[in-house]
């Protein structure tokens, strides 16, 4: 039974459709709109350094041009996030974590190939490296990374295959297995394979091992980046945890572009540019390292703040063939990290 | 009569081998239709435990972190811009998606419920997509059809139309996972009313949106009213699919549970209070609708379930 014609029915839903059709693209036109600010898409640990560069750029700017700028950011896992700006994140400037996110924007023809040298130091404003975080006193004396392979040590780092800083913190361990070894890659091996098989978490990212270590007390030494584990440090005070360096790491380089289709179609360019050279600038240099990112330049930063950053032997990606080869050799499917991370059944 | 033999519980198999006397003493002290005093006191035990480790204590976390501060500094974080933003976001996406429901859910139920027609189980099938496809999925979707990447990314990009990583995205988003809840509420509800209030309605020569008007929607108005409630409460809270298409901007695209989120990943003791003190907030509400919800149960159980029928 029907009371009036079925079509009735449709007519109604399709005026629903309609009615919700406009309403979107009239939020689409107003949001389209908008007033145009720059957009610096980064990874996690650079949020607290980047709230402040912020601040001292719209300040220099706007006295260096008399133009008002306003920066948005937007925070999340480096390799997610690029992975946004390729999908349509109209990004004026990338501020990330690995070379090879960056190289996902040039493949999509969002800047040039050439990116890396653009801009001083393979376009790395900053760089940072990889050490351990103990419990205060070091109650398991850890000193290097021969004592994260001890029967009695707990290690908390996060997992390479979906975290990208986790990948610096096993190239790390590698490069100092190898040089050990004198080359000899069984024994390399067996040595990461052992210390894996001490990790008693392995979060899926950098954040979270952190968390895990310092707020859930699990494990006795966090691997992790130097600036995170400045902050641990400085957010639990001296009291709770302690920094090792130990003998040898790796440089990481987090590298800094701008996306030049989005900044040129948005008409940022100009300002996008000035906004990752001033990084490189006194100021910049003196922002970064007050959040415990090695600066580049170190003659521009007080001797005081260098303090925090003693120097020692770093590896690079380039020992390793850079990522391009370091990536599938060690973690692609099936590769090395596979075969030595069986978790315990 | 094997095959029934069978399905004769173990313990009621040989009811003879219990001694006689034991089964008059159990007999007498119990009634067949309740357990023993210490079963039952068990069974209240695991059930109030359950309760109150896995729902009502993380419950009272939320609101300690949030105050652990003290009141003062909740308030500052609240009031920190992100923060602003992200409630008055989220308040503008539930503004749209929830009426936009409300209109989809009705014009869904009453063509389901009204009218036969072709494709009609197929209609109730797509309905309830969004309950069996996980939220991340249906962002990924709309990332695939909108983004620079996807089918309509090129156009919409040639007529400077953003959707995906801004505010139609996530209002898209936000529709999608919260479309069932006002139709699921509706359709059994006016199958079971039928179309005889309407049948006599026009007969007396209502039109056809009078009749919507006056006797449809008022039969079904609590459901309705508890159907915009659940709708309401999953749209403030929805996470996965707009993770996936907001952008993460802040002070932009992050909505609440995004702006909680990105708190709880600052590593100080202020942006826990900030990551807690919203999501005291989404408690609260989450609160308010079950309170709302309870009393709509409690005040109007009876119209709720057969509605129509009492006319």
């Amino acid at each position: 039974m029907t009371i009036r014609r079925p079509a009735n029915g449709r007519e109604f839903l399709a005026g629903a459709a309609a009615a919700i059709g406009v309403i979107i693209i009239v939020v689409a036109i107003t949001m389209s709109g908008r007033s145009v600010a720059l957009l610096n898409v980064s990874y996690d640990p650079t949020r607290e350094l980047f709230e402040e560069y912020n601040q001292a750029f719209a300040a220099y700017w706007r006295e260096a041009t008399g133009q008002a700028v306003s920066i948005r950011q937007s925070h999340g896992g480096s390799g997610a996030q690029a992975r946004a700006v390729v999908d349509g994140l109209e990004a004026d400037i990338v501020t990330l974590a690995l070379e090879v996110d960056v190289n996902l924007l040039a493949e999509a023809g969002l800047m040039d190939a050439n990116w890396r040298d653009l801009l001083p130091n393979r376009s790395a404003p900053y760089t940072s490296t990889i050490v351990f975080v103990v419990r205060a006193g070091n109650p398991k004396n850890i000193r290097d990374w021969d004592d994260l392979v001890r029967d009695d040590v707990a290690v908390v780092t996060p997992n390479p295959k979906t975290s990208g800083g986790a990948r610096w913190n096993f190239l790390a361990a590698w490069a100092y297995a190898e040089s050990r070894s004198g080359g000899d890659e069984a024994v390399t091996l067996d040595f990461v394979r052992r210390l894996y098989a001490n990790v008693a978490v392995l979060d899926t990212g950098a954040r979270g091992s952190t968390q895990t270590f310092a707020q859930r007390g699990t494990g006795d030494v966090l691997i992790a980046w130097e600036n995170e584990a400045h902050l641990t440090v400085g957010e639990f005070g001296a009291g709770a945890f302690e920094i090792v360096m130990p003998s040898q790491s790796i440089l990481a380089e987090p590298p800094v572009a701008v996306v030049t289709r989005y900044a040129d179609a948005r008409s940022t360019a100009t300002v996008a540019e000035a906004y990752v050279e001033y990084l490189y600038s006194a100021v910049g240099q003196r922002i970064a390292a007050a959040h415990f990112f090695r600066p580049s330049d170190p003659d521009l930063v007080d001797p005081e703040a260098l303090a925090a950053f003693p120097a020692i032997q770093m590896t690079t990606i380039d020992h390793f063939g850079g990522w391009a080869e370091a990536q599938p050799r060690f973690f692609g499917d099936g590769a090395i990290f596979d075969q030595i991370y069986l978790p315990a059944p | 009569m094997s095959a029934e033999k069978a399905f004769i519980p173990p313990d009621r198999q040989r009811p003879t081998e219990a001694p006689p006397a034991a089964r008059a003493v159990s007999l007498r002290t119990r009634s067949p239709v309740t357990e023993a005093v210490w079963v039952r006191a068990l069974l209240i035990s695991v059930g109030l435990a359950f309760v109150v480790v896995f729902l009502l204590l993380p419950l009272v976390f939320v609101f300690v972190q949030a105050f652990k501060l003290g009141f003062g500094e909740y308030l500052a974080q609240l009031s920190e811009p992100y923060a602003q933003s992200a409630i008055r976001l989220t308040l503008l996406v539930t503004a749209i998606a929830v009426p936009a429901n409300l209109i989809f859910g009705i014009a869904a139920a009453w063509a389901i419920a009204k009218y036969e027609f072709k494709g009609k189980a197929f209609l109730i099938t797509l309905i309830d997509l969004p309950f069996s496809v996980s939220p991340v999925i249906a962002g990924l979707v709309y990332v695939l059809l909108f983004g620079a990447q996807g089918y309509f990314g090129p156009w919409l990009a040639a007529n400077d139309i953003q959707i995906i990583f801004a505010v139609p995205g996530i209002v898209l988003a936000t529709i999608f996972v919260t479309f069932p809840f006002v139709a699921r509420e509706l359709i059994p509800l006016m199958q079971e009313q039928g179309t005889g209030d309407e049948e006599a309605a026009l007969s007396l020569g209502a039109s056809g949106f009078r009749t919507f008007l006056f006797v449809t929607l008022p039969n079904v108005k609590w459901a309705l009213l508890y159907g915009v409630l659940l709708c309401n409460a999953r749209a403030m809270g929805e996470f996965g699919a707009v993770s996936v298409l907001s952008g993460r901007i802040q002070g932009f695209t992050n909505t609440m549970p995004l702006q909680i989120e990105a708190a709880s990943k600052e590593f100080s003791r202020t942006a826990e209070v900030a990551a807690f003190s919203l999501a005291s907030l989404l408690a609260l509400l989450a609160l308010v609708t079950l309170a709302l919800k309870t009393f709509l149960e409690w005040r109007y159980a009876d119209r709720l379930s057969s509605a129509g029928q009492s006319h």
